[in-house]
């Protein structure tokens, strides 16, 4: 194994980061800042608690979920297509390195930004609510999980995209929805019957839903069947990675 | 010797359709320079990305040092450096740190003063700072070569080292790959410039629409297909040639003042004796007369319209 490889694009990718820590790190920190004073603080005190949380406290999970789905996707997908659309890829791809430590190199890199991220957040969020954990441990499992499995998604994106517009087509289109959509801003209780149902076959549930529960112990579907849903996620996306090596898929003709 | 590097039977059929190289055979020896000469579409490009892991092959077999490049592809990609033909660098980092990155890449450990020489050489080193959109073309390019070397590599290919380049970066090149040459690195560079080739090549593989249509030493090559041109400069200008030399293989040129005739030097009978014969009985007085070899240009072209 190539061990200095992966740590070569690891640091050379966290560094790209640094480079951009304006627009990586504290554009987020001010959006969630945002959400907080226009959801948590103006219409937050206007509506009563859900589950016994205070309405401030209990969209925490769920910001930080939206958060590290974007930041997850768009970091990893970034990362590859970049070296793509200049050409650079060339080198990664003639150097004595196997497709799982060009993957562990960018999604690692990709998923420790959104896991940083994610917990500045948790930490701006901390100076507008007042926030308990209660099982701290799924928390940051959960937490990893999820960076690890949309920084996949991420990649795959970054892979399938032949220009700019496809790369921020997903994120935009899809995630986003899917993110507001799936219960980051209310208990999936709240809607009629029929949504309820609608709702089950959007995954981004599963992950706010599982989330929640570390926080406050209350989830809308199971913890069980959360984490199911998010590691069979993660298979799939593994799954199509391996399958765009395999190939070659956009990346060798 | 084993060959360093042995393609064999190595086809390319892209997902469009078209054929890009047709069952090629190719063996480069440890330590030459070898020139891959073609027009553009030639196939060279594809040759190297298909050795260099960039293309997956359709049929056929390619060995590094006696590494199969699919399946021993660690082995077989530690040993290659590769310049690609189109300036493709990063932007924002340092020439320090792209070469650094290079080397990491191929696993191998930090060596701080390695890299020093590599960028010394290629006259970069005070360059090495400086961010990488900040420098010129032909820096680009002497920086694309450094990440190339980055790694101690034993092959180093050159996709089109000097297509773009101003003359004095085309020297500099020429130089950097006989040092090169002097450590023992096999260089393989491609080109359709034919004096390129002619300058630093120990061997010419010619290839065309796919196909490598010969392979031998240059000065082999040359003498062998080498053709030669009579010049006769006339006294008084002709209209058109007199029917008595038509059984000569001759051309009008200069405005009717010079009379061209080419000859194969490997020939059994040149038929320069003839033709002047010919031409004193036709009564054509000449005042002077040259003969020159033709190049490898002329070798090349005659070849590849040859195959049409
Ligand atoms: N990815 C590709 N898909 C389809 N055709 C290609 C691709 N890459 C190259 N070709 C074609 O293959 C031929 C050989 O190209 P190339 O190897 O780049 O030639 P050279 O380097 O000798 O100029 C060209 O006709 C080119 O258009
Ligand atoms: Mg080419």
């Amino acid at each position: 194994m190539n061990l200095r490889a992966i740590q070569t694009i690891y640091l050379f990718e966290m560094d790209r980061m640094r480079r951009t820590v304006a627009q990586s790190v504290i554009s987020p920190v001010i959006s969630t800042a945002l959400y907080f004073i226009v959801f948590g603080s103006a219409i937050g005190s206007r509506i009563q608690q859900i589950d016994g949380v205070d309405y401030g406290a209990f969209i925490v999970p769920g910001l930080m979920m939206m958060t590290l789905l974007m930041q997850s996707i768009s970091n990893a997908a970034f990362g590859i297509y970049f070296p793509r659309f200049v050409g650079t890829v060339y080198e990664i791809l003639s150097a004595p390195i196997s497709a799982m430590e060009i993957v562990v190199g960018y999604v690692g890199a990709a998923a420790t930004k959104s896991l940083i991220i994610g917990l500045i957040i948790l930490a701006t969020a901390h100076f507008f609510v007042a926030i308990e954990i209660r099982h701290p441990v799924w928390m940051l499992a959960f937490l990893v999980l999820t960076c690890v499995t949309f920084s996949l998604l991420g990649f795959i994106i970054g892979i399938w995209a032949d220009n700019f517009e496809k790369l921020q087509l997903v994120p935009l289109l899809v995630v986003t929805p899917l993110a507001f959509l799936g219960g980051s801003f209310y208990s999936i209780k709240m809607l009629p019957e029929f949504w309820q149902t609608v709702t089950l076959f959007n995954p981004v549930v599963y992950l706010i839903s599982g989330f929640r529960w570390s926080f406050y112990g209350q989830a809308d579907v199971g913890i069980a069947v959360s984490l199911s849903m998010t590691f069979a996620f993660l298979v799939v996306c593994l799954g199509v990675v391996w399958w765009i090596f395999k190939t070659g898929y956009r990346m060798k003709p | 010797m084993q060959p360093i590097l042995n393609v064999s039977g190595l086809s390319k059929t892209y997902d469009s359709g078209f054929e890009a190289l047709k069952k090629v055979d190719l063996a480069i020896n440890r330590g030459e320079v070898f020139a891959l000469l073609g027009p553009n579409g030639a196939g060279k490009t594809t040759l190297i990305s298909i050795i260099c892991g960039l293309v997956n092959p359709s049929a056929g077999s390619v060995t590094v040092d006696g590494n199969d490049i699919l399946s021993d592809y660690r082995a077989a990609r530690s040993l290659i450096g590769l310049v690609p033909q189109e300036l493709t660098t990063d932007a924002f980092v340092t020439v320090w740190q792209t070469i650094s990155f290079s080397r990491g890449l191929f696993g191998k450990r930090k060596n701080p003063d390695y890299l020093e020489k590599v960028l010394k050489d290629l006259s970069l080193w005070d360059k090495k700072d400086a961010q990488i959109m900040t420098l010129s073309g032909g820096m680009k390019r002497r920086v694309l070569i450094a990440k190339a070397l980055a790694h101690e590599p034993q092959i180093l290919f050159l996709d089109e080292p000097t297509a773009g380049v101003d003359v004095e970066l085309r020297r500099d090149m020429w130089e950097v790959v006989r040092k090169l040459q002097q450590t023992g690195v096999t260089i393989i560079l491609t080109t359709h410039y034919i004096e390129e080739a002619e300058e630093m090549a120990d061997r010419v593989g010619v290839i065309s629409r796919g196909e490598i249509i010969l392979v031998d030493e240059k000065a082999e090559l040359m003498r062998k297909l080498g053709r030669k041109e009579l010049t006769l400069h006339l006294h008084d200008p002709l209209d058109s040639l007199p029917a008595s030399l038509n059984g000569h293989d001759l051309e009008l040129a200069g405005e009717g003042y010079e009379i061209v005739y080419h000859y194969d030097t490997q020939g059994e009978r040149t038929g320069i004796t003839s033709l002047l014969k010919d031409l004193g009985d036709a009564g054509i007085r000449f005042r002077d007369l040259q003969t020159k070899q033709s190049s490898l240009e002329e070798i090349f072209v005659s070849l590849v319209r040859g195959r049409k």
